[in-house]
């Protein structure tokens, strides 16, 4: 047993070193804002948790994981069948990639709601659309992984969408296909971008954002601000540590009981291993967060005037996402004013189309 | 005089310029009813397509407009053919293989040849004009080809041809054959193949009797007709025990068991039970009667235990269990049991036994299989059940954690 006085000596040492006293000092000034809608901030550390979890079990599926047309079914069918635990590992990454990219957008719609987008914070919320698009990213690459029947389709028509594009379209296709069509090099191609590139930058964006969120600290809603200043109360604020923090804790485990259901529950299925010779299977679709995309292309006629009805649509997407990343700067007017009921109505509308095109092109 | 030199052409079977000019048409159009018909029905006519005109049966002079002329007898004119001239007529080009390489290099030129050995081309040359010729399995001036889902000698379509002359009794009473063979046809696992599944490989009349020279086979041939699509099982009969017997009794080989035109779906309640063929020729006690109840036993046995373990499959899969590899033995299984009900055709116990054993333990593995599957599950849910367990204990003690420190800082 060691003596307190060695111990304080330890401490002293790692404190000199790793500047443990700062930490703790700035823990224990932080605090976040508590009121009736405190409950949307759990959910960016709830992503944050789905994220770590996904990097682990990603870390175990590359024990195994072989990226080659010849090998990459058998090898995830081996890791499921074979391997102590493999099913859950592959289940959990498979959910967690799900709820990870579904907490994400409620991430976002609280951020859009809350206000929290607003000055100081135009980075934050830009670092944040950038990440979202990033677990799409990891989405789409990491779905072809398995080299199923359904996965393969899915990506020919991802990449044939890509190739639709002018002018960068078809080159970028071909960058993203390693060829003129998905292949074995499309995989591997999709393997370097699922394990080594997306995470890379994921990891920089990650941590800018996170700096942000430090730097500016947790928004109050505008709304509860003009309240507070009208009273002449502060906002009550809760420390983050221990009380956020355990509250996060309790978030995460709830997250981690839904996950461990839902993986033991409904074990993410292989499928049938792809054959590129083989037609089509009928009834193909992306996955639920390119559903709303997917379907607003199949309704759009073949030509609308003289441009293509789908490249029309992929053009449209790439406005409305261009438009929406750029919130920040249309929502506040000359004077500085938020407009609030700009933004709410503009996300109230997105998250009534996003919903309702993607339960439709589910069901149909 | 390119007028001239169609018309000189024409009755020699070859095809018109493109552009020349067809009185029989333009006045046989515009006529009414069965004057009309050829001229209507014309237009669709495979021959038509390639350039060729109605002087090209009938002879005559189509570059002229004057009747008396375009259909003079001194020009070609032919008129009607007459039923026992048809086939030669026909056979003028489809007999001539430099003339059929211009149209379709692959089509054959033996059918004339074929058909006059055909029971049809035999009673026609006896002067039968009720004996089937060319039109009446191809139809006239609206000949199509026989990939023409609409032509009459289409795969789909052949039965109906033939049954339109075959299950007609008042038709066919003068010959004494039996009428009931389409019928029977119809309710033959080859028919299903053809009309319900469409597939146009299926056996239908033509398949085994011939076309053009269609002949029922004979009792020495059947096995070899039914063995042209039936390879293995013919192989394994002409080993048989059954092979020379049959033979020797001038019983023909297949149909014997499975009939001829109403082959029914086979199930080794032919081999034993009330249903048995067996018993036709075999008492009972027999030992023959005894060997075919042992492979129908070893047969349905195989049967239940891949049912079983595929139900047990199914049950795994349906739990969200991976169990694709067992599932691909499962089929390997399946293939045992059609192997087994193929090696009956050997009629010998031990050539059944052995694809039934192979297919029992295939069965058997898979069955583990899918019931370790459902031990996984389960056992997977009692771990779901306590990390749930575990999971709300902690998030309790968590919150009694805050709430603690909540109170003291209050205090504070």
């Amino acid at each position: 047993m060691l003596s307190a006085a060695t111990r304080r000596r330890a401490a002293n040492w790692l404190d000199e070193r790793l500047g443990v006293s700062a930490v703790r000092e700035f823990l224990r000034h932080k605090t976040v804002p508590l009121h009736s809608a405190t409950i949307w901030y759990y959910f960016g550390g709830i992503t944050l948790f789905l994220f770590v979890i996904q990097v682990l079990t990603g870390i175990l599926l590359l024990l195994y994981y072989r990226p080659t047309p010849a090998e990459a079914f058998e090898s995830v069918q081996f890791i499921m069948t074979r391997v102590e635990f493999g099913w859950l590992v592959r289940s959990i990454h498979s959910w967690a990639a799900n709820l990870m990219i579904l907490t994400a957008f409620i991430h976002m719609f609280s951020v859009v709601f809350l206000h929290a987008y607003r000055r100081p914070r135009e980075l934050t919320w830009l670092s944040g659309i950038v990440l979202l698009a990033l677990a799409l990213a990891f989405g789409f690459s990491g779905y072809l992984l398995p080299w199923n029947e359904v996965a393969y389709f899915a990506t020919k028509v991802g990449a044939d969408m890509v190739a639709s594009l002018p002018g960068i379209g078809p080159p970028l296709a071909r960058f993203l296909r390693g060829g003129e069509e998905v292949g074995g090099a499309t995989l591997t191609r999709f393997f370097g971008f699922h394990v080594a590139v997306l995470p890379a930058i994921t990891t920089l964006v990650l941590l800018f954002h996170l700096a942000l969120v430090q730097k500016h600290g947790i928004s109050v809603p505008p709304k509860l601000e003009a309240e507070s200043r009208r009273r002449g109360l502060p906002i009550p604020q809760m420390p983050f540590f221990p009380n956020f923090f355990l509250r996060e804790l309790m978030a995460w485990y709830a997250a981690l009981g839904v996950l461990g259901s839902l993986a033991a529950i409904f074990p993410w299925e292989l499928g049938v291993k792809a054959d590129p010779f083989a037609p089509a299977p009928a009834g193909i679709r992306p996955e639920w967060y390119f559903l709303a995309l997917f379907y607003t292309l199949k309704l759009l006629p073949s030509h609308v005037w003289i441009i293509e009805g789908e490249l029309l649509g992929l053009i449209g997407f790439a406005l409305l996402a261009v438009f929406w990343a750029l919130l920040p700067f249309w929502a506040t007017n000359r004077q500085g004013e938020i407009r609030t009921r700009l933004v709410t109505g503009a996300g109230v509308a997105l998250l009534a189309y996003l919903s309702t095109f993607s339960a439709l092109g589910y069901w149909r | 005089m390119k007028l001239r030199f169609a018309a000189v052409l024409v009755p020699l079977g070859l095809p018109p310029p493109a552009e020349a000019k067809d009185s029989c048409w333009e006045c046989h159009a515009v006529l009414e009813g069965p004057l009309q018909r050829p001229a209507a029905l014309y237009k669709a006519d495979v021959h038509a397509r390639h350039g060729f005109g109605c002087a090209a049966c009938h002879g005559g002079d189509p570059s002229s407009d004057d009747p008396h002329l375009s259909m003079s007898p001194r020009r070609g004119f032919r008129g009607k053919i007459s039923r026992a001239a048809i086939a030669k007529l026909c056979a003028h080009c489809h007999s001539d293989a430099s003339l059929m390489h211009k149209y379709n290099p692959r089509q054959r030129v033996d059918q004339y040849a074929q058909y006059l050995t055909s029971v049809h081309g035999q009673r026609i040359a006896q002067g039968d004009t009720a004996a089937a010729t060319c039109i009446d399995c191809h139809s006239v001036h609206d000949i199509r080809n026989v990939k023409d889902a609409r032509a009459p000698v289409h795969p789909l379509r052949l039965p109906d041809t033939c049954a339109r002359c075959h299950a007609d009794p008042g038709y066919m009473a003068k010959y004494g054959i039996p009428t009931d063979q389409f019928d029977k046809y119809r309710r033959s696992v080859h028919w299903q193949a053809l009309a319900e599944r469409g597939d146009l490989s299926a056996p239908s009349c033509a398949s085994c009797h011939g076309n053009h020279g269609a002949t029922p086979p004979g009792v020495s041939s059947v096995a070899a007709v039914c063995g042209t699509c039936h390879v293995l099982l013919e192989e394994l009969f002409n080993k048989s025990p059954h092979q020379p017997v049959f033979a020797s009794m001038g019983m023909a080989g297949c149909i014997v068991c499975h009939g001829n035109h109403e082959v029914l779906k086979p199930s080794p309640a032919m081999l034993a039970g009330p249903k048995s063929v067996c018993a036709q020729c075999h008492d009972p006690d027999s030992s023959g009667a005894i060997a075919g109840a042992e492979m129908a036993r070893l047969i349905n046995d195989l049967r239940a235990s891949l049912d079983r373990a595929r139900a047990m499959l199914e049950r795994a899969a349906s739990s969200g269990m991976e169990v694709s590899e067992a599932q691909i033995r499962q089929q390997e299984a399946e293939e045992a049991w059609i192997k087994a009900r193929v090696a009956v055709h050997a009629f010998r116990i031990e050539a059944v036994r052995e694809p039934v054993e192979t297919g029992l333990k295939l069965a058997a593995e898979t069955y583990r299989a899918g019931v370790a599957a459902l031990e996984e599950r389960n056992r997977r849910r009692i771990g779901l059940a306590v990390s749930l367990v575990t999971i709300a204990v902690t998030m309790a003690g968590l919150w009694m954690a805050i709430r603690a420190i909540e109170r003291s800082q209050g205090s504070s």
